[in-house]
């Protein structure tokens, strides 16, 4: 095995949650910083060239399911089936990762998101809460939380409006988010022209509708770190697409160019980290595959993993790092809470007369309505805890490959032929967007993720599996979306003079009985290594540093407790930055467990 | 070594000279005004069957041009050369199981290639002399085959898909539903077409960069 000289500190995995790791460190502390990322470079010239879907649909920005890929089971007494294709969630590749193919949505979670278990066990007491339910505190709360979420949004230059400043609630900006200190970095986007019926919907139905943040930028702007950008172009070529302006926050267009001016920081791209080494509860470095596939020790004083979420869980098992998950005893802390969120939606199809030009978008423009979302306003007939949050207005992309032959069910008597060809031109760009909730997603007892006993990646090393199922809980919070996204989508109809057809239920997994490995749901995989405040609740401490490796931080969702209704990126970022602080400002000056 | 197969279109209905020299490949006009496509996969016999099964999924008709004047042919068969056609982005470790595919997805051991040789058999040696009612009727005893379904979808990307994926020649699909190409900005245009229809004439991505693009499918050095 080749002996790399020993750096100071060695990061895992180049998306947000690395690069900040690695930017803070590197430009706040004199140690030498080495990044491994298990793909190739990216760059805005390239994705330019990437304004296309064919390549896009066959592997784009994402990991190779060819390379690895993770099995799936509904119950630990079924035996796991390899997903094949990866198509329940995006993981990305290559410098930037999951991060450059993002759609940008920039919202924070809710205050009690941070203490969710303690929040519904006093607002519910213990007997509603489902028994199997594994919710946890974080183990800090919001406010401590609230200066590190702002560090995110000026990083990524979130546009958006403000709806609560310092407790005063402000007309038009969410009202039902938590306080914040400072008004959005940058305005709202331009809305596009359906996104007007959807708003005039929402006040009809005595809403709060506000632009949601989105980490695109809606003018030129320039970050603390000095890196600047323009403003969207709306080009439409945005999810699954890296941006080629770079108006998308990403970590190509708002961390590289920093970090590359920062002497004691290297990238290598093309590098696989099979495992960390350790010894007494102490890293010692990571062997990895490098570009030539060799294999290779980095020694390191400290260790960062931060990988996709089941990619650093798979890490820290094959490093047999952690007490492994029992969900039969509930003992062990690696590879409990995962999550996966949960959407619904299904009001139906909104045909309209004129040409809406939804190719004019970009991916994370919409409205958001949080009328819903965190505690219910009052009970529900579905019977769920809390309810959800409305997005939409726009749609996400409109690309001809895509949306050709997207037509109403029935308008032709199968999916190919002449009359099919007819209905297929005459409805493309007719159809407008529809209504979706996302919803909290909590964590179960007996959903967890371990390593598999047969199947292998590329280099012989186990392939992580999942363990994963719907309740009967989950059917109760699509039946609720669709119920409350088909009032909203009726009163669309009425605004827009659009027709509405009916299409049954939607979302990612209205309509289905078991959590399946084939329909695209969300990218918000979580769990696996969570953050708390005792070791034996779970694997990382408030500072995402191991409770059993002081000088091993494990950044990413992969230390959310539970799954919220917001999108995850800000929240992550902001992990991010208080993982740094725990290392700059608290283990580097007396290592061990941060007390 | 495989005898290179070619198939031939009309020289009119593929749009000229300028198109060919972004295939890279030899292209010549034979007496009758026709032009012999090299084939990458297909054999001639195998593309003729499916050129036709395509002309019926995505007819010529009264509406416009359909798959053939797309060339969704030429597309298929670049796509089943490339990398995507011999399951380079596909899990292929064993052991193979049956599991629900509706949970698991697809567990069988075809690639595209595979599939579509098997389809193609099912089609028949006779599918092109068949009628086209004839035709329609034989498609809609294997519409649920993992065969018609990957020919349907394949038929749709060879219609709409950038022409450097050597579908949708001069953008005739794309001139069918009006849609404008990768265009770099909406800035201006998202304020001035308000429910008004924004159509202009389609260009390509090598036209709004002004320089050649290649596709995946077009790389020579192996995947993995």
């Amino acid at each position: 095995m080749k002996r790399l000289k020993p750096t100071d500190v060695v990061i895992v995995g180049s998306g947000f949650a690395g690069l900040v790791m690695a930017k803070e460190i590197a430009s706040r502390t004199a140690l030498n910083v080495a990044v491994l990322e298990r793909g190739p470079a990216r760059s805005l010239e390239k994705y330019v060239e990437e304004m296309d879907e064919i390549d896009i649909l066959r592997v784009g920005l994402g990991q190779n399911p060819a390379e690895q890929t993770i099995t799936l089971r509904n119950t630990n007494k079924q035996t796991a089936v390899p997903l094949r294709l990866l198509a329940l969630f995006h993981p990305g590749t290559g410098t930037g990762g999951a991060s450059e193919a993002w759609a940008g949505f920039g919202e924070r979670f809710l205050p009690e998101q941070m203490v969710l278990a303690t929040h519904l066990r006093e607002k519910f007491g213990a007997k509603r809460i489902p028994p199997d339910w594994t919710i946890r505190d974080w183990g800090i709360t919001y406010d401590e939380f609230e200066d590190y979420y702002w560090r995110a949004e000026e990083m990524m230059g979130v546009s958006g409006k403000a709806g609560n400043l310092n407790g005063k609630l402000i007309p038009g900006g969410n009202i039902f988010e938590g306080p914040r200190k400072h008004e959005f970095p940058n305005p709202p986007l331009t809305p596009t022209y359906t996104m007007g019926f959807w708003y005039k919907a929402a006040l009809a139905l005595g809403y709060h509708p506000y632009p949601m943040p989105t980490a695109i930028a809606s003018q030129n702007y320039t970050n603390p770190y000095g890196v600047s950008r323009p403003g969207c172009f709306y080009s439409g070529f945005c999810i699954n697409h890296g941006c080629k302006t770079g108006a998308k926050a990403m970590p190509t267009s708002v961390l590289m160019p920093a970090l590359e001016n920062e002497k004691n920081f290297v990238l290598r791209n093309n590098s696989w980290v099979r495992k960390i080494v350790h010894r007494d509860g102490h890293a010692e470095g990571v062997v990895y595959m490098d570009e030539n596939g060799e294999e290779t020790m980095q020694p390191a004083d400290l260790v960062v993993v931060a990988a996709f979420t089941p990619d650093s869980v798979r890490l820290l098992y094959l490093s047999g790092i952690g007490d492994p998950y029992d969900p039969n005893t509930g003992d062990g802390t690696l590879g409990m809470n995962l999550t996966h969120q949960v959407n619904g939606g299904g009001g139906g199809m909104l045909v309209f007369d004129e040409p809406l030009n939804l190719f004019m978008t970009t991916s994370s423009l919409s409205y958001g309505v949080s009328d819903f979302d965190g505690d219910l306003p009052e009970d529900v007939p579905e019977g769920v805890l809390r309810g959800g949050q409305f997005t939409g207005g726009a749609v996400q992309d409109y690309l001809p490959v895509m949306s050709f032959g997207r037509i109403p069910p029935g308008a032709a008597p199968r999916n190919w032929g002449s009359e099919w060809k007819k209905a297929a031109i005459s409805y493309w760009d007719r159809i407008g967007p529809g209504v979706g909730m996302s919803m909290d997603t909590y964590p179960y007892r007996q959903n967890y993720m371990d390593l598999d006993p047969t199947y292998t990646d590329k280099w012989g090393d186990p392939l992580l599996r999942f363990t994963m199922e719907y309740t009967d809980y989950e059917q109760r919070q699509f039946a609720y979306a669709a119920r409350m996204s088909a009032q909203f989508t009726q009163k669309i109809a009425e605004v827009s003079k659009a027709k509405l057809i009916s299409t049954g239920p939607g979302g990612n997994g209205g309509g289905f009985r078991h959590y399946d490995g084939v329909r695209y749901k969300t990218t918000h995989i979580q769990g696996g290594a969570i953050m708390g405040a005792s070791p034996d609740q779970s694997a990382l401490n408030t500072w995402l540093q191991h409770w059993k490796t002081p000088n091993l931080f494990v950044v990413g969702s992969n230390a959310l407790p539970q799954n919220a209704a917001g999108h995850p990126t800000t929240t992550i970022v902001a992990l991010a930055y208080r993982a740094a602080d725990g290392v700059i400002d608290h283990y580097l000056k007396r290592p061990g467990l941060i007390g | 070594m495989k005898r290179r197969e070619f198939i031939l279109f009309p020289a009119k209905a593929l749009g000229g000279a300028v198109l060919y020299s972004l295939v890279g490949e030899l292209i010549s006009a034979d007496a009758e005004d026709r032009v012999k496509v090299p084939l990458r996969f297909f054999t001639e016999e195998e593309a003729k069957i499916i050129q036709a099964a395509a002309a019926r999924i995505i007819p010529t008709d009264e509406c416009g041009p359909g798959a053939t004047e797309a060339g969704v042919v030429v597309y298929i068969d670049r796509q089943l050369a490339s990398g995507y056609g011999t399951d380079k982005y596909r899990y292929t470790k064993g052991p193979w199981v049956e599991a629900d595919e509706t949970i698991f997805g697809y567990q069988g051991r075809s690639t595209p290639q595979d599939t579509y040789r098997a389809g193609i058999g099912l089609l028949g040696k006779d599918f092109t002399a068949l009628s086209p009612e004839e035709q329609d009727r034989r498609l809609e005893k294997l519409e649920r085959t993992r065969f018609f379904q990957m020919l349907r979808d394949h038929c749709v990307e060879g219609l709409m898909c950038d022409p450097m994926h050597k579908g949708n020649k001069n953008m005739v699909g794309w001139k069918l539903i009006g849609y404008p190409g990768p265009q770099l900005s909406y800035i201006a245009e998202m304020e001035a077409y308000p429910g008004k229809a924004y159509r202009v004439a389609p260009q390509s991505l090598s036209q709004i960069l002004g320089h050649p693009v290649k596709p995946v499918e077009d790389e020579t050095k192996p995947i993995l």
